[in-house]
C-alpha cells in the first residue's frame, strides 16, 4: 500500500513501514532447498520501521538493519488483553487470525493517523450480521495502537494524515471500474468461463445482476463464452465476455465468426496474466497484444483498445460497445492482471456526458420496402444497416462462409473481392471516426531529449518515473498508446518522428508494441526498458530503466524487481 | 394466411441426390407451418457439414455458425430474445463429436430450444469418415478399416445430460420426424431428436434398404414405433423420483435397442423449470420483457460509484 497527498498512479520498490505478520515475511524461506524470497527486511528503507511479534524473540542483530526502528509487538498477548475487555477471553482460538488487526492498529499508531478513521474503516468491512465481529477487530485494533503509543516515544518519521477533498472519491479496481463502464453501455449480457484473473468481473455483475437487468451465464468454456455472447449480439443486446489469456487462445475461431458474420460485438475484456500456457497464472505481463491483433485465422476487423488506468478502462469500455454496434464488428479491450487487482483513489467519473450510439438498425418501418433486405448490402461505408432476429420483414440469413449481400454462401470471385474491401474498410471508418483523444494520450513538453513509449498498464509508473527523470534534469515526454487497433498510423509518426531518442517501456520480453510501431511506421525504438517477471513495473524501476538506457548505451534494460 | 412455401427459400440446394437431408429439410419446413409460427419469429441455428446449410434453405431467420457451435451462438440469442422460436440443426460429428462439450451442458440448462440432429453414422462433407454414432467394427465405404472404438449412444447421453425431451425419428418417415418436431418445438425446455438418417453417397451399411429389413429372413423393417408398443416415456409428476428414475431407465434400456430392431418415437419427456425461468427467478423483469425489449440505455451507475466512496 502506498498513499501521498497526491494521486498515486504506481508502487515503489522500497518500503517505509514493514508490519510482519510472521517470520517469513522478515527473512523469506532461505532455509528451504528451493527458496522462493529472501524476506523484506532488507527492502525497509533507512529511517524506516518494522513491526514484527515480540513473541518471536528477536535480537537487533538478528534483524540486521541498525539504520531501521525495530517495534516489537506481542500480538498475542495484546489481543488476549483485549479479548478479556470484550468477554471473549474463552474464544482464543476462534479469534487468533485477529492478530493481523493488532498489528494493523500498531502500524496506524506509528504514523499518527486518526483511529476514527481506522475504526470507521474496519467496521465499514464488518457490516449487518458481522457487526460484532467489527466491534472486536476495532478493539483489537485499539490495543495495538495504545501499546505502540505507550512503548515507543522515539517518533517514527512518517505520519499520515487525512486531507480534507472537495471532490467526491472512492477506491476502485479495474474489473469494478470496467464492471460500471458495462452496466453504463447499457450491456445485458455476459459470459465467462472461470478463470484467474477475470473472474472477479463477472462476478461483480452478477452481484448487480437485480438492479440492472443483465443475463450473467458461467459457459462450459470459453468457445462457448464468445460465441453466446455473439449470439447474444447478433440478436440485438449489447453482449460481452472476459477472460484471460488461455481462453482468449480458445476463443481465436468465435471472433474469427464474429468478425466474418459482422456481428455487432461481442466486447472481449482481455485480462492479461503471465503466459504462455499458464505462465505465472496470478501474475501480470503484456505480452497478448500481438496475439489480440491477430487471433483467428484470415483476414478480418477488430478493434482493440488497451486503458491505461481505472478511469480508462471506465470510458473505454464504454465506447466499446457503441464501437462494436456502429461498425458490426468485435472489440478487444485489453487490461491486464496489475489493472484488475490494484485498488486506487480516484474522483468518481462523469458519466451524464456519456451517449450511446447503437449504430444503424433497420427497424419494420424501415424494412417495408426492401424486398428481399440485403443484411450485408454493400454501402459507401461497409457497414450494412441490420435487422434484428424478431423483426417482421427483416429475415436474413447468415454464415460463416464467405457470402453475398443477402448472406448466401457464395465463393464468386468478384463478390468475395468486394466483401473482404466492404469488412475490412470499416476499420479505415473506425479510425477516422474514433476522435484522436481517445486513440493515444501525450504527457509533457512537445520537445524534450527523451521520448517514453508505452500502452496500457505501465502508465502510471511511466508517468511518476518521468517525473523523477525530470528531477534528475533528463527532459522527457511520454506517448501512450490506447487504441491499437485501427493503429493511429497518423498520430504516432507525428508524435515520434520529431523525438530525438524513443525509449520502449513494455512488460514483455519482445517489445511487442515497438514491433507493431514499427510495423506500422517504420519508427525504430533506440532503447527497450522490459520486464517479464510477472511483476509489474515500479515507478524507480521506469527511472532506473531509462538511465540504465540513455547513460550506459544499454540497448535492451530487463527489469527485474520482484 | 401462410403458407408452407412461406417456410422455403430459392436457394439452390447442392445436397447429394436420395440424401436423408431433404426429408429432414421438409418435415421442418412442415412442423414450422402446421405451428403457425410466424417466420420471423423463428432462428435456425447450424454447425458445419451437409446439414449445416438447412438454414439457408428455410425463411425464417438463420445462423450458419461454426463446426460444433451452433448450441452457445443459439443459446445466447434465445437468452437475449426469449420470444424467439430456436432451432438448431446438426451433424452427429458436429453434434456428438466436435460439440459434444456444448451438447451436454446446453441440455443441463434446459433452455428453451429444439436441437435436431442428422444421425447418418459418416463424415458426408469430408467424404465418408466415421462419425461418433458408427457402431465398433463397422466399415464404410470410404474407411480404410473398420472403426476400432464404440459409438455413442445420442438418447442415453441427452436423458443423463438434462434433456427433458428426448426423442429419435427417420429422416425418410416424414409424416413421423414432422409429427416429433412439432411436439419438441412445443416442448419448453431442451429437445433432442435424433434422426436417423440414410447418407446414399458414402454410408453403405445403413442404407434405405436396411433400414426396411431386406437383407432381414422375416424382410420387415428394423425400425419400430415405441408408442405402437404401449411405450410411454413422459413423467406425470416430476416431483416423484421414483417416477422419474424408471422413467429414465426405461428410456436408456431402449436407447440400447440396435440391430434388427431399433426404436423410434418419443423415449423421455419432463416438465421442469427451463433454464429462462431460473434466470427469471433471480430477475424477475427478465419473465415479463425480452431483453431485447428492455430499456437498457439510460442507466444510472450513480450507485455503483457510491458503494464503492
Amino acid at each position: 500500500m502506498r498513499a501521498s497527498e497526491r494521486d498515486i498512479r504506481s508502487h515503489v520498490d522500497w518500503i517505509d513501514l514493514l508490519v510482519a505478520l510472521d517470520k517469513e515475511t522478515l527473512f523469506g524461506d532461505i532455509h528451504k532447498e528451493f527458496p522462493t524470497h529472501s524476506g523484506h527486511k532488507n527492502e525497509v528503507s533507512p529511517g524506516g520501521g518494522i513491526v514484527y511479534d515480540a513473541a518471536l524473540r528477536l535480537k537487533p542483530e538478528d534483524i540486521g538493519r541498525p539504520d531501521v526502528n525495530l517495534y516489537p509487538v506481542p500480538y498475542l498477548d495484546v489481543l488476549i488483553s483485549s479479548l478479556k475487555e470484550t468477554g471473549h477471553e474463552h474464544e482464543l482460538s476462534k479469534y487468533q487470525v485477529m492478530t493481523n488487526t493488532v498489528a494493523f492498529g500498531a502500524s496506524t499508531a506509528l504514523i499518527d493517523y486518526d483511529f476514527n478513521i481506522v475504526s470507521e474503516a474496519i467496521r465499514d468491512g464488518f457490516k449487518g450480521r458481522k457487526a460484532a465481529l467489527g466491534d472486536l477487530n476495532v478493539s483489537a485494533a485499539q490495543r495495538g495502537y495504545d501499546y505502540i503509543k505507550s512503548n515507543f516515544h522515539d517518533g517514527f518519521g512518517y505520519k499520515l494524515h487525512s486531507v480534507p477533498s472537495k471532490e467526491k472519491r472512492m477506491v476502485i479496481r479495474g474489473v469494478q471500474a470496467i464492471g460500471i463502464g458495462k452496466f453504463k453501455a447499457g450491456c445485458a449480457f455476459q459470459t465467462y468461463y472461470p478463470i484467474t484473473p477475470a473472474t472477479d468481473e463477472s462476478e461483480y455483475l452478477e452481484s448487480h445482476q437485480k438492479d440492472y437487468n443483465i443475463v450473467v451465464v458461467q459457459t462450459e468454456d470459453e468457445i462457448s463464452a464468445v460465441l453466446m455472447a455473439t449470439g447474444a449480439a447478433h440478436a440485438g443486446v449489447r453482449a460481452s465476455t472476459s477472460t484471460s489469456g488461455p481462453g482468449f487462445s480458445l476463443m481465436a475461431e468465435g471472433l474469427g465468426w464474429a468478425g466474418l458474420t459482422e456481428a455487432p460485438g461481442p466486447v472481449v475484456i482481455l485480462w492479461q496474466r503471465a503466459g504462455p500456457s499458464t505462465g505465472l497464472p496470478t501474475r501480470t505481463e503484456q505480452a497478448d497484444l500481438q496475439f489480440v491483433l491477430h487471433a483467428g485465422h484470415g483476414e478480418f476487423p477488430r478493434i482493440a483498445v488497451a486503458p491505461g488506468d481505472v478511469m480508462e478502462c471506465f470510458y473505454d469500455t464504454f465506447d466499446a460497445f457503441n464501437y462494436a454496434e456502429r461498425f458490426q464488428m468485435p472489440v478487444v479491450v485489453i487490461a491486464d492482471k496489475f489493472l484488475a487487482s490494484s485498488y486506487r483513489t480516484i474522483s468518481v467519473p462523469d458519466s451524464n456526458s456519456l451517449k450511446i450510439d447503437r449504430g444503424q438498425i433497420a427497424g419494420e418501418s424501415d424494412l417495408a420496402g426492401k424486398n428481399p433486405y440485403k443484411r450485408y448490402e454493400f454501402t459507401p461505408l461497409g457497414v450494412s444497416p441490420r435487422s434484428l432476429p424478431g423483426t417482421k420483414g427483416g429475415i436474413f440469413h447468415t454464415t460463416g462462409d464467405e457470402h453475398d449481400e443477402l448472406g448466401s454462401i457464395s465463393e464468386n470471385s468478384e463478390n468475395r473481392i468486394k466483401m473482404m474491401q466492404k469488412r475490412m474498410h470499416k476499420l479505415q471508418l473506425a479510425a477516422e471516426l474514433i476522435p484522436d483523444q481517445k486513440k493515444v494520450n501525450f504527457f509533457g513538453p512537445q520537445k524534450a531529449d527523451l521520448t517514453l513509449v508505452g500502452w496500457g498498464s505501465t502508465k502510471g509508473a511511466i508517468l511518476d518515473g518521468m517525473e523523477d527523470l525530470e528531477a534528475d534534469a533528463v527532459r522527457c515526454n511520454f506517448l501512450q498508446i490506447r487504441y491499437v487497433s485501427p493503429f493511429p498510423t497518423e498520430l504516432v509518426t507525428k508524435y515520434l518522428s520529431t523525438s530525438n531518442r524513443k525509449v520502449l517501456v513494455e512488460g514483455n520480453y519482445s517489445g511487442q508494441l515497438g514491433a507493431l510501431i514499427r510495423e506500422k511506421t517504420g519508427v525504430v525504438m533506440d532503447y527497450k526498458v522490459l520486464k517479464y517477471n510477472g511483476r509489474s513495473f515500479s515507478q524507480n524501476e521506469v527511472y532506473e530503466g531509462v538511465k540504465d538506457a540513455i547513460k550506459n548505451g544499454s540497448k535492451e534494460v530487463v527489469m527485474a524487481h520482484a | 394466411m401462410l403458407e408452407l412455401k412461406d417456410y422455403r427459400t430459392k436457394v439452390h440446394n447442392d445436397w447429394c441426390p436420395g440424401c436423408g437431408d431433404f426429408g429432414i429439410l421438409n418435415a421442418i419446413q412442415m412442423a414450422l407451418f402446421e405451428l403457425k409460427l410466424e417466420p420471423h419469429n423463428v432462428a435456425i441455428f447450424s454447425g458445419i457439414g451437409c446439414s449445416g446449410k438447412t438454414p439457408h434453405f428455410v425463411n425464417t431467420y438463420g445462423f450458419h455458425t461454426l463446426h460444433g457451435r451452433s448450441l452457445p451462438i443459439a443459446t445466447g440469442a434465445k437468452l437475449a430474445n426469449t420470444a424467439l422460436t430456436v432451432v438448431a440443426v446438426g451433424g452427429d460429428g458436429d453434434g456428438y463429436g466436435i460439440g459434444m462439450g456444448h451438447f451436454v451442458h446446453t441440455g443441463r440448462r434446459n433452455l428453451d430450444f429444439t436441437y435436431v440432429v442428422h444421425d447418418n453414422q459418416v463424415y458426408g462433407l469430408t467424404k465418408g469418415q466415421s462419425s461418433p454414432t458408427l457402431p465398433k467394427g463397422l466399415q464404410t465405404k470410404s474407411m480404410p478399416a473398420p472403426a476400432i472404438i464404440e459409438g455413442v449412444n445420442p438418447i442415453a447421453t441427452a436423458i443423463t445430460s438434462g434433456y427433458t425431451f428426448v426423442a429419435r425419428s427417420y429422416s425418410l418417415d416424414v409424416r413421423h420426424l414432422k409429427e416429433i418436431l412439432k411436439a419438441a418445438v412445443l416442448h419448453r425446455g431442451s429437445a433432442l431428436v435424433d434422426v436417423l438418417q440414410t447418407c446414399p453417397t458414402y454410408n453403405d451399411i445403413n442404407t434405405k434398404e436396411w433400414y426396411a429389413g431386406a437383407d432381414l429372413p422375416t424382410k420387415t423393417p428394423r425400425l419400430y414405433k415405441l408408442e405402437d408398443t404401449g411405450y410411454d416415456g413422459t413423467v406425470k409428476d416430476p416431483t416423484d423420483p421414483n417416477e422419474v428414475t424408471q422413467k429414465k431407465v426405461q428410456a436408456m434400456t431402449r436407447s440400447s435397442e440396435w440391430g434388427d430392431k431399433i426404436p423410434i418415437g418419443v423415449f423421455y419427456r419432463i416438465q421442469e423449470p427451463t433454464f429462462e425461468d431460473m434466470i427469471a427467478s433471480r430477475m424477475p423483469a427478465y419473465k415479463e420483457v425480452p431483453l431485447t425489449k428492455q430499456d437498457l440505455y439510460n442507466r444510472d451507475v450513480s450507485g455503483l460509484f457510491q458503494e464503492l466512496s
